[in-house]
Formats: structure tokens, C-alpha cells, sequence
């Protein structure tokens, strides 16, 4: 029997700011109102809710999603939140397919909300937690630090400058001054500008690293009969992929993302995509830090490795060249709200594909987009593949 | 899409109040070893997806998530982790096999309570913090609060609560996997200093450490490697208000809901006639009184009289919690629904030993997350 069609039928968004007045709770409902006004939902037509949500550490509040549960619009619902670290913001649309396409469900609601800033005084000390509490933690590692490693690294592998990959961080903060919700959108950011920021930990400066954030946002899930009834513009969901790779993070080649390759074979292999390079028009990698995407979109296949600075100084990668790559911003333009973030990336397929992204548009009526996410101890990669076709 | 899902593999280690020799890892690894093995599966070859459920706080790291594929023979697979009750992680894999993405998942849960130095302020710091925490209430208090409406609106006697514990506790004596059987009496389950009136202290369960894998396969697989699945025939679950002053301290509609769901998924319209056993979470006595008559196998306010009737005795009309529940076995945190759903799938099999049931078809799962929370899940499953 044929795998049941899912599509994504509307989307809302907060802004991503930097210290949200809102409790998260309020943050996850005004993304959810959002996207079920955009297609002109009510809570009654909704059958279950999935949420992501990134360490209960941040909020302080153990069992985060069942706090957020309500906020969400899950009471008297079917509710799950997924986990998979900073992967969790592009896993949870695949968790509201799973639920659909399963059969169980015909609409569904996906809703991902993170609020850094309750964390006093900086939420970097949440993340002193995510280590081996035997073999790291004495060592005092943080995020920044580990990441500082694997994009040396990445550096040193392919013998790429600081300078090529701070074009983009340029990039995307140039793309987020059109995005209505971003945090670091500037149209005027030079490579300098980057490269004389404050050194975090070398090689990695303020500017090359997105910001804390709050926000939320979310998604209406159909299936193909109910998603034909809403609306004759679906967004297809064509292709899901997912990886976790050891704990171990010490033991791995940094240089190259495997498991980001392996989910998206996964997804390609689902799509029927063999030539992603040719197939994938709009492409939405994790971008915490500028590196990254370039990592990423080596994992992706879309670039040979130690070759995706290139793709951007020849223009593929910019909003209208023939790759656009994080159209949206990004995280470093859009802002990171961790697990909000990744679903920022699907939401914006969503309007790309529809032709709703206003001045954020790019050029030739796309078809196709993906978008990825990333987390855990450089561990994780979440594929998802969205198409005008079913 | 598959439609029929069965579960073709168990493996369980534990389950101990303290185990300070062991890690949360060894637990995992021997129980997945032991499911691999009862499934005849490969992790590394056949196995398409992984499912754990965890909550960061109680394992005392956050994204907890990045500590699961190893020991699980998982590494480089799409593993993903539930913030929910073993039950949930279940339904998940019940799920991922009907899309037709996947035809083998391994479901995960684990507890290792011991390692938890401040159990009750975690639990507390479920609470809305804007709204509940200020208050200062203790996860005890807000179930003895809920047990006392129990007991007004239902008229049902501290007496019917304590003979849960009695039963409970004197089934798990024959369960090698429960720690806590014992031989008491009414009195001795209602004897110490209340812990919040009226919840007595042994009306509360204990904590327990251990894990528990189960391998689920789509029919057709699980026809060709299984001589004995158990079938999921329907999985519910469903979350009400979570704070505190929102909710309706009356009805259990999120397991009314959750068990609705599964019914009708297993097409059962009166579950008395179809179900056989019931393995009904019991992490507070009165707890297994009120999830009963929420389950619709009575009617609200008689769940107290069957019980003290012998109705829920292994050998009465509808035995509840033949393993000794959570009050017997321990509470395993969010592995505890696996421990349900294991109860059931070993008595569905005949492999229950000195405790097995005769000529059952039916049998039912059921968890919830514990205070604060309205969150549920219900499984149905036959052989």
C-alpha cells in the first residue's frame, strides 16, 4: 500500500527577540492561533498537537511540554513532544507526518517554542549540562568551545579561511533584513564587520555565532483529502530523514557530517530525488554558526566537500542565484530560538513554495525545498522535503 | 501504510530500588540485548528506527537524547526521544510502522530513580512557574488534594484505597521481577503518619530502578519472524489542563479520551465484555480506583467496591495489575507504561509463570505522567 499524503496547510510566527515579555506558554499559543488563522482553522479541527522543545533547562520547568501543553492547544488533545536536540526544531513536522501519515490523524498541529532568555545570566550555562557526566563535565566544556573545534576543524581540512566562511554569516543577515520577524536582520553588514567582532572562542567570532532568542512557531499538518479542502496551494511533505550517530562525539571525524549524509539519503530516498543538486530548488540548512552551513550542506550532497564557500562566491547560494541557500536568514539573521528555529526553517519553505515570501521571495517559482537541522553533541541531522507536487 | 503492528520482542533488567553498580546504560544494554535475542533481530541490520522516552531533569542531563544510540546498538540510525511516558514511545513506534516508513522499531524506557538526589523538588518543578510554584505545594500534596475530592465526590473509603495496596502488594510476591511484595494487612497498608492527608505513605509506590526494550514489527514481518506477536489493536492518549487551578479535579477525561481512542482503534464498545487483565498505573493507590472507572470498566464510585469485593484479584472478574503494579514492582518514572504493556505481552504469551493468568485474549495498558500533569496513554493488545 502507498504511504498516506501529508501537506502543510498554513504557518504562524512570533518574532525572535531577544528577551520575550511573554511566558513560553503564551509564545507557543500566539504561533499556534497564527498558523491556524492562516488557513482558516479552529482549534476544533485540530485532532492532535506535537511539540519540540529544546532542554528543560532553559525554562527551569521539568516536563517542559506538559507545561506548555495548553499554550500549545492541546487540552483534551492527543499530545507528544519529540526530542532531539537543536535537531528537534525540523524533527517535530516530521513527528506531525509520522502522526498523520500513520492514518491515525487528519490534522494535526506542530508547534516548537523556546524561551533562552529566562536562563540567568546567559543561557550558554544550560548547555554545561549536556556533557558525560563523568568523562567531560570535569572538563568544563561548552558549546561554543566544542563548535570552535569542529569548524578549525572543517578550517583546517579543506584549507578554507575564516574569511570565506564569514560571507555567510554576510549572507543570511543580509537575507533576514526582509525577513518581518528577525532579530539580526542588517543590509549593511560587511566581511570586516565579522572579522573585526569580538573573538568567542577562536576561530569562532560574535558574528559568526546566532544570537539567543525567544520565539515560537507553527505549522497545520493535513492529510490529502482534508489538505485539498483548505487550500488549493498544499505544501506537500515529500520526504522525512533522520540520524543520530555515538555519544562518542571525541572519536568522530569533525571535518564531515555523516549522519546529516545519512538522513538525507533517507529523505532523498523517500522523495525519489537522485540528483538533489538538480532536484532541490530552496534549501534551509541549520546555520547556528556560518560554518555550518557550509557543513551542512556538504552533509546535504548539494555541495562537494570543502567546496560550499565556493558555491557562495559564485553567487549559487545567494537569495537569487541558482541554489538560494537560507533564503529566510536564517539563524544567524532570523535569530536561534533553538527548537522555534528549525521550524522557522520549514515555515519558510512553506511561504517560499506558496510564493508568500514577500520581499524574502526568490526568483523562478520554486518547487522543491529542504530544510535541516542539527544538535546534540554534533550528532544529529533532521531532513525534511517539501514540494509543490504530492 | 501497515496497518497491524505487533510486538515480537521484550527484554527487561531490573528492577531494584538501589542499584548503585550499575549504570542507566548497563540497564538499557541488558535489557535490549535480552529483546534482540526474544525477537531473533540484528539492531545493527534489521532494525529501521529507535524510539526512547526521557525527560532531561530526571536523568540530570539535558538533551538527554545525545546518550541513547550506543547501548542501544543504535548508533548512525534515526533514533529519535519522547518526552513521555513509556506508552507514548510505544504509540510512537505504532505510528512510525503504520506510515510504512519503517517495519522494525525498538521502544526504549529506562529508570534509574536512585541516582536522583532531589526527587520531589524535581517533580515540584513540573508546576507552572508563574502561576503554581509560588504557592510552594509538594508534588504529595497535590495528590492527597486530589484523593480527597476522590473520596468526597465518590464516596469511596480510605479502606477500598488501602486494599489496592494490599492486592497489589501481595501479587507482586509472585512476580521475580517486584521488589516490593509484601503480605499486609488493611491496617498495616493504612498505619504510619499520612504523607498528605488522606494519602497514606504506602498508598504512594516506591521508586525502582530498571529498563525495558520492546521490538515492534509491521504484520508481515512480525508474521515471518514471530511465532507469537502480540498485536496492538489500538493505542489512546490524550492531555488535559496542566496546571493546577484549570482543570476539572473531578474527571479524568484525558484517560476517558485516551481510552476512547484506543477502543475505537480496536473497535470495543463495552471494554468489561472484551478486555480480560488490565495493567493500570497505581503510583498512588487511589490512582488505580479513579483510572477503572475512567477506563469505563465500572461506573465512577464502584471501582472501591470491586476491589474490596476481589473483583481486580488475579483470580476475579477482571484482574487489575497482576505484576503488583507500580505499588509492587516500583515506579519506573517514564519506563513505568513499559512495564504495563511488558505485564501484558508476557501474560498474552503464557509466559507469566506462577502468576499466569488462564485463557486471556485481551489485555489493556495504561500510564499516566504523574503530578502535576493530565497526561495518559492506553494501550489494547491480544495475541
Amino acid at each position: 500500500m502507498a504511504m498516506r499524503k501529508v501537506a502543510v496547510v498554513g504557518a504562524g510566527m512570533t518574532k525572535f527577540v531577544r528577551r520575550a515579555q511573554e511566558t513560553g506558554k503564551e509564545l507557543a499559543w500566539h504561533a499556534s492561533r497564527m498558523a491556524l488563522e492562516s488557513c482558516e482553522m479552529t482549534l476544533d479541527d485540530i485532532e492532535a498537537v506535537c511539540l519540540g522543545t529544546a532542554p528543560d533547562s532553559f525554562d527551569g520547568v521539568h516536563m517542559k511540554a506538559e507545561y506548555l501543553s495548553d499554550g500549545a492547544g492541546a487540552w483534551g488533545k492527543p499530545f507528544m513532544r519529540s526530542y532531539v536536540g537543536g535537531g528537534t526544531g525540523v524533527f517535530t513536522p516530521i513527528q506531525g507526518w509520522y502522526h498523520v501519515a500513520s492514518g491515525l490523524f487528519d490534522a494535526v498541529l506542530v508547534v516548537c517554542e523556546e524561551k533562552m532568555s529566562s536562563y540567568y545570566p546567559h543561557g550558554q550555562a544550560a548547555f554545561m549540562t549536556i556533557f558525560d557526566h563523568t568523562t567531560e563535565r570535569p572538563l568544563k566544556p561548552n558549546l561554543l568551545w566544542i563548535f570552535a573545534m569542529e569548524m578549525n576543524r572543517y578550517m583546517h581540512t579543506y584549507g578554507i579561511s575564516k574569511k570565506d566562511i564569514a560571507q555567510v554569516a554576510v549572507k543570511n543577515k543580509r537575507n533576514a533584513a526582509d525577513h518581518p520577524c528577525a532579530l539580526l536582520g542588517d543590509p549593511e553588514i560587511t566581511v570586516e564587520d565579522v572579522l573585526n567582532s569580538e573573538v568567542l572562542a577562536w576561530p569562532v567570532n560574535r558574528l559568526d555565532v546566532s544570537p539567543v532568542s525567544d520565539g515560537a512557531v507553527a505549522l497545520v499538518l493535513a492529510a490529502e483529502h482534508v489538505a485539498k479542502r483548505i487550500t488549493d496551494k498544499p505544501v506537500w511533505i515529500q520526504g522525512v530523514g533522520w540520524n543520530l550517530d555515538t555519544a562518542y562525539w571525541t572519536n568522530r571525524e569533525l571535518a564531515y557530517p555523516r549522519y546529516v549524509e545519512y538522513a538525507a539519503r533517507m529523505a532523498y530516498e523517500m522523495a525519489g530525488i537522485k540528483e538533489p543538486r538538480k532536484e532541490i530548488h530552496i534549501v534551509e540548512p541549520y546555520d547556528p554558526f556560518d560554518y555550518k552551513e557550509c557543513h551542512h550542506l556538504e552533509g546535504l550532497l548539494l555541495a562537494d566537500r570543502g567546496q560550499a564557500p565556493q558555491l557562495l562566491a559564485d553567487g549559487v547560494t545567494l537569495r537569487d542565484g541558482a541554489m538560494p541557500v537560507c533564503p529566510s536568514g536564517g539563524l544567524l539573521g532570523v535569530g536561534n530560538p533553538i527548537a522555534a528555529a528549525g521550524l522557522m526553517k520549514v515555515a519558510e519553505l512553506y511561504w517560499q513554495l506558496r510564493g508568500e515570501a514577500g520581499a524574502r521571495q526568490v526568483p523562478g517559482q520554486p518547487k522543491r525545498g529542504l530544510a535541516q537541522a542539527w544538535g546534540d553533541l554534533m550528532q544529529v541531522g533532521t531532513v525534511i522535503i517539501l514540494g509543490t507536487n504530492p | 501504510m501497515s496497518e497491524r503492528v505487533a510486538i515480537i520482542g521484550v527484554g527487561w533488567a531490573g528492577y531494584r530500588p538501589v542499584s548503585p553498580e550499575v549504570s542507566y546504560k548497563e540497564w538499557m544494554y541488558e535489557a535490549a540485548v535480552k529483546a534482540y535475542a526474544d525477537a531473533g533481530v540484528d539492531p545493527r541490520r534489521d532494525v529501521d528506527s529507535f524510539v526512547t522516552v526521557a525527560e532531561d531533569f530526571i536523568e540530570g542531563t539535558s538533551i538527554f537524547d545525545e546518550y541513547v544510540p550506543d547501548q542501544l546498538g543504535a548508533a548512525l540510525k534515526p533514533v529519535h526521544t519522547i518526552g513521555g511516558d513509556g506508552l507514548h514511545g510505544l504509540a510512537t513506534g505504532y505510528m512510525l510502522i503504520r506510515t510504512g516508513l519503517a517495519n522494525l522499531v525498538v521502544v526504549e524506557g529506562h529508570s534509574k530513580a536512585s541516582n536522583v538526589l532531589t526527587l520531589p523538588e524535581i517533580t515540584a518543578y513540573a508546576q507552572d512557574p508563574v502561576l503554581n510554584r509560588p504557592l510552594g505545594l509538594n508534588t504529595e500534596f497535590v495528590a492527597g488534594l486530589e484523593m480527597n475530592r476522590y473520596l468526597f465526590e465518590t464516596g469511596t473509603s480510605l479502606e477500598q484505597c488501602a486494599a489496592v495496596v494490599v492486592k497489589n502488594r501481595r501479587n507482586a510476591l509472585r512476580n521475580p521481577l517486584a521488589p516490593y511484595g509484601a503480605d499486609l494487612t488493611l491496617d498495616e497498608a493504612l498505619e504510619g503518619p499520612p504523607l498528605a492527608w488522606p494519602l497514606y505513605h504506602r498508598h504512594k509506590s516506591k521508586h525502582a530502578d530498571g529498563a525495558i526494550v520492546m521490538v515492534l514489527a509491521s504484520g508481515e514481518r512480525a508474521e515471518v519472524l514471530s511465532h507469537q506477536p502480540i498485536w496492538i489493536l489500538g493505542m489512546g492518549w490524550c492531555n488535559c489542563a496542566p496546571s493546577l487551578e484549570s482543570r476539572d479535579w473531578n474527571e479524568l477525561r484525558y484517560i476517558r479520551k485516551a481510552a476512547n481512542m484506543a477502543y475505537q482503534q480496536a473497535g470495543i464498545v463495552q471494554p468489561n465484555l472484551v478486555i480480560d487483565f488490565a495493567e493500570i498505573d497505581d503510583t498512588y493507590a487511589y490512582k488505580e480506583l479513579q483510572h477503572l472507572e475512567a477506563l469505563g470498566f465500572c461506573r465512577v464510585g464502584e471501582a472501591g467496591y470491586l476491589t474490596e469485593e476481589g473483583a481486580t484479584e488475579p483470580e476475579g472478574e477482571l484482574p487489575v495489575n497482576v505484576s503488583g503494579g507500580s505499588l509492587g514492582m516500583g515506579n519506573l518514572l517514564d519506563a513505568s507504561g513499559l512495564a504495563r504493556a511488558l505485564e501484558v505481552v508476557l501474560q498474552l504469551r503464557g509466559e507469566a509463570g506462577s502468576r499466569q493468568l488462564e485463557e486471556v485474549e485481551v489485555g489493556l495498558a495504561q500510564s499516566w505522567r504523574g503530578v502535576p500533569t493530565t497526561s495518559g496513554a492506553v494501550a489494547v493488545m491480544s495475541h
